[in-house]
């Protein structure tokens, strides 16, 4: 292969020093969007919509709980495409990003479900119910501890990125399993998906979906959650590089010395 | 492969504690049940399936870390690993054997233990059908726990950790046929579903628990 052919490969960013020469020159820029988006979308949510006919002003937490579900969720999936790039091409940058991506997933999954038992308690009358999409939150957020607590149990790092990453092909296809079975198991309280429908958009489908006034400031969290968990998946990646990078330092000093 | 599982077997048998603690464990949460939510039958009958099949797991999951562990610290692994016969064949060789020496006396023992719980009549044949179906999975799944946690000091916390997630979807649909079987329901649908997981765990997941011990054993 050339090397201008290179240049153009996605696989370039496998090397950690062009991964963070990028990731660093990006990063102000995630930063910044992020929070502009998060700052006037959640403002505009918050104090520019009205409080909706039924639920009062507690339709707000949407704000924060639609988007952390999303990312909560979407965490996993990228979890799982790293992975699968580490055990195909073995590149330590992907593994690194899927473990610098797990804590993260965790706090979304914990966001998601504390908003949305703030939410329920007033609506539901109560903070918790065995809904399905509440219970295979609540399993997905013990597949990411399972997955954090292999990680940290293993000290070779290269046998640790390993298994987990088989761990997260074999728990990707129990969570997708676990989601069914809960459904057939007990009956949902939650809506149904009711943001991102197609019939919702070209508004043809009468079904309940959350109306314009909610769907722009919404949009806007989304898209800030979605540059935030970027920003921080760069910024924690880098941060297991340099971890990495001195370790090898410090083997190296002890072998010389 | 013969010759293995008869030795894993022979092995669980004299060793002793493998074979009847898992069973023992079994009676002990069984009886501790009515001493924490009380005596009355009726109570007791309504849960009765669903604490027979939890019972049953944790037993299934207490001799995990037992499983590849001491041929691990013996090194009868690394032998078993370069031995002509696949990896995959070795672990589901050891899920086999972990499943007749737990999985098989669970089953076996569970509608006497129904009896303790007051489980209604029609209940008995379907918590046996749902358990004899339901624990090869449970034996498989451990397995692959097992093969992931193999070589670490202590992983018998964290082998719980990973694997009872992943009993999640066997668990509810077995439970979910004891239950209904209990009250007289039709079952056929979760019972397609368990025997379906079972069958899927049994022909897949050797090939992860072998692809990880590869790693392990590294």
């Amino acid at each position: 292969m050339t090397i201008a052919a290179k240049a153009n490969s996605l696989w370039e960013y496998a090397n950690p020093r062009k991964f963070l020469a990028t990731s660093e020159r990006v990063l102000p820029f995630f930063w910044i969007s992020a929070g502009l988006c998060l700052v006037i979308g959640l403002t505009w949510g918050f104090f520019f919509t009205p409080d909706d006919y039924k639920q009062g002003s507690t339709v707000k937490i949407i704000y924060l709980h639609v988007p952390a579900a999303l990312m909560a969720v979407n965490c996993w999936l990228m979890m799982l495409a790293t992975s699968l790039v580490w055990l195909v091409r073995r590149h330590h940058v992907s593994a690194l990003a899927a473990r610098a991506a797990a804590p993260i997933g965790i706090v979304m999954t914990l966001i998601a479900l504390a908003t949305g038992a703030i939410w329920g308690q007033p609506m539901w009358g109560t903070w918790w119910a065995w809904d399905p999409r509440l219970t295979s939150f609540l399993i997905l957020f013990l597949f990411y501890l399972g997955y954090v607590a292999l990680w940290e149990a293993i000290e070779d790092p290269d046998t640790a990125a390993d298994l987990t990453s088989v761990l997260c092909l074999v728990g990707s296809v129990f969570a997708i399993l676990s989601r069914y079975a809960v459904n057939f198991w007990n009956q949902g309280l939650h809506q149904g998906a009711s943001v991102m429908r197609a019939g919702a958009v070209t508004g043809t489908d009468t079904e309940e979906k959350v109306s314009n006034i909610y769907f722009y400031p919404l949009l806007l969290c989304i898209i800030g959650f979605v540059l935030l968990f970027i920003a921080l998946v760069f910024y924690r990646t880098g941060t297991e590089i340099r971890a990495r990078r001195i370790k090898a330092l410090l083997a190296r000093e002890r072998v010389n010395g | 492969m013969i010759a293995l599982l008869l030795r894993d077997l022979k092995l669980a048998f004299r060793a002793g504690g493998g074979f009847g603690l898992g069973l023992a464990f079994f009676l002990i949460v069984t009886v501790l049940v009515p001493f924490s939510v009380g005596p009355q039958s009726s109570l007791l009958t309504t849960i009765a399936p669903g604490v027979l099949w939890l019972g049953a797991l944790l037993a299934c999951l207490l001799s995990l870390d037992r499983l590849l562990a001491l041929d691990w610290e013996d090194g009868s692994l690394d032998l078993l690993a370069t031995a002509p016969l696949p990896l995959e064949a070795v672990v589901t060789i050891k899920a086999l054997a972990h499943w007749l020496t737990t999985g098989l006396p669970l089953v076996l023992a569970a509608p006497f233990l129904g009896v303790l719980l007051n489980l209604p009549v029609p209940g008995f044949s379907w918590l046996v059908i749902s358990l004899l179906l339901g624990t090869p999975a449970m034996s498989v799944i451990g397995t692959f726990g097992a093969a992931l946690t193999v070589g670490l000091k202590r992983g018998g916390l964290l082998l719980s950790l990973l694997v009872l997630p992943l009993y999640v979807p066997t668990l509810i649909f077995g439970a979910e046929v004891a239950r209904r079987g209990a009250t007289g329901m039709e079952t056929q649908t979760p019972l397609l579903m368990l025997a379906g997981i079972t069958a899927a765990t049994v022909a897949l997941l050797p090939f992860a628990s072998a692809a990880v011990l590869r790693i392990n054993l590294r």
